[in-house]
């Protein structure tokens, strides 16, 4: 059991005979770090960690996500967060002073919002804010959905692969960390954006993925011209 | 036994009827991620056995009754389809397959850390498109590998294979036949160390019969781990370092 063949792992597999190095996705057994998830195994910060190949977003404080209203009840606003667990957004929790009576108009069923999370407490109760001049009603643009654990890869390192996207495409993007993405632009830029992200989606566990992708939009760009 | 002549035996020259040694596993091929819409899944034949596994989840628990406010809970369905059988099947759960998803449910629940999804459902739904004895163990097999597929946290994968006994010799892995026929039928399943976590046993077998069984049985279960293994690695054969990037967050103003 004790293999690495390419860094994809298994559960189970051992990715280390010293407990200290334990990290995120590994637990420790007989004094031997193995893997929970099936994914990639990395050396991170001096620990063993694995990154899982597939997985459902599972909401952590701080983390900015792209949500939409599932249902209006006293003083709530469900939000769908792309999780097993849904949000919880309070009134209070607005910029802005709403009226009970007000919420539906302010925000309705259907609408996406940019929203962070607040707390998330054992029973993963999951609690939203929008109280940040970042966060808000998505008016414009559009919203599509990835697999989660493939954000970090759509970001690239230091967002170099967001930050090549935008200037590319002519775009505003925002990656949400649930795994939902919203562009705005003009329409054909949002068609080429969405495309290319579904692209990175399905080449995320690829090498050499940014270049290939500048290369992509090159052509993409010069047929259109 | 009725019906049967005593001159047919179910071994000729040292070989089984369909020419395996007795401790010789049936031919095994496995797919992974073949439904799009579930979470994780997989398409296993075990000789003449065919399977197929989906999961869903960690999702919301419906009803909501059943939700578990520490833990998530694990849903398994065994279904065999109406034409896995010679005879048809009547659809519908029967008391078999109640038992079947049961005891495989249990087979896979220990090594899930339930705990990291308190308030979910992880659900395992596993169909028998065609039966030839050992339809349990070739739906734990596609399970855990369809759990592995779907991110599910888990400590190690599970394998099961059964061993039985014809013409008074222990076999691995009976085939319809041999099962229907035989003397008995020891279907186990079990982690990559060892630990067993289904152990059944229908017919009769001796002390040292059994323990000859459980043997053969584990053996098949290591050769079975290997293959899941191998399905799952070879699915991301070529990789990358740069996937492991730091977990910047895009910050942009609307």
């Amino acid at each position: 059991m004790d293999r690495m063949d390419r860094n994809v792992v298994v559960p189970g597999d051992i990715l280390s005979d010293d407990p200290n190095r334990s990290g995120e996705g590994t637990y420790v057994k007989d004094g031997c770090v193995r893997s929970l998830l099936y994914g990639m195994a990395s050396s991170y910060k001096d620990k063993m960690r694995v990154i899982p190949l597939a997985g459902k977003y599972v909401p952590s404080p701080g983390d900015t996500v792209i949500g939409i209203v599932q249902d209006i009840v006293f003083s709530n606003w469900i939000i769908n967060i792309n999780s097993p667990y849904e949000g919880l957004l309070h009134i209070s929790e607005l910029p802005r002073k709403i009226e009970m009576n007000e919420m539906s108009k302010y925000l309705r069923i259907g609408s996406s919002v940019m929203i962070r999370v607040k707390d998330v407490d054992s029973t993963m109760k999951v609690e939203l804010t929008m109280n940040d001049r970042r966060l808000g009603i998505l008016t414009r643009g559009r919203v599509a959905e990835i697999n989660p654990t493939r954000v970090p890869r759509l970001i690239g390192k230091g967002g170099s692969m967001i930050n090549m996207l935008k200037k590319e495409l002519n775009c505003n993007i925002f990656v949400g960390q649930n795994g939902r993405i919203w562009v705005d632009g003009n329409d054909d830029d949002m068609d080429l954006a969405l495309k290319t992200v579904l692209i990175i989606e399905k080449e995320a566990h690829t090498t050499g993925l940014t270049d290939r992708i500048l290369e992509f939009l090159r052509v993409e760009k010069e047929a259109r011209s | 036994m009725i019906g049967m002549d005593e001159k047919l035996s179910f071994f000729k020259d040292g070989l089984r009827l369909d020419g395996r040694l007795p401790d010789e596993l049936r031919p095994i091929k496995v797919e992974v991620g073949v439904l799009a819409r579930a979470d994780g899944s997989c398409y296993m034949e075990m000789g003449d056995n065919k399977v197929i596994a989906a999961v869903y989840g960690p999702r919301e628990v419906h009803p909501r009754h059943l939700q578990e406010v520490t833990r998530a809970i694990v849903r398994y369905r065994y279904n065999m389809a109406s034409f896995s059988v010679e005879e048809r099947k009547r659809p519908g759960p029967d008391r078999r397959s109640y038992e079947v998803s049961k005891v495989s449910r249990e087979a896979l629940e220990p090594v899930i850390l339930t705990s990291y999804f308190p308030r979910s459902v992880v659900d395992v739904f596993v169909e028998v498109l065609q039966a030839d004895a050992g339809t349990r163990t070739a739906g734990i097999n596609a399970a855990s590998v369809a759990l592995a597929d779907a991110g599910i946290p888990m400590r190690s994968l599970i394998s099961s294979c059964a061993a039985g006994k014809v013409d008074g010799e222990i076999v691995l892995d009976p085939m319809k036949l041999e099962d229907n026929f035989g003397e008995a039928d020891v279907p186990i399943a079990m982690t990559p160390g060892g630990e067993i976590t289904l152990l059944q046993m229908d017919g009769r077998l001796s002390k040292e019969e059994l323990q000859r069984a459980l043997e053969l049985a584990k053996a098949g279960c290591q050769q079975i781990y290997e293959i899941q293994r191998k399905v799952l690695v070879d699915r991301y054969s070529h990789m990358d370092d740069a996937g492991s990037c730091d977990e910047a967050v895009a910050e942009e103003e609307i």
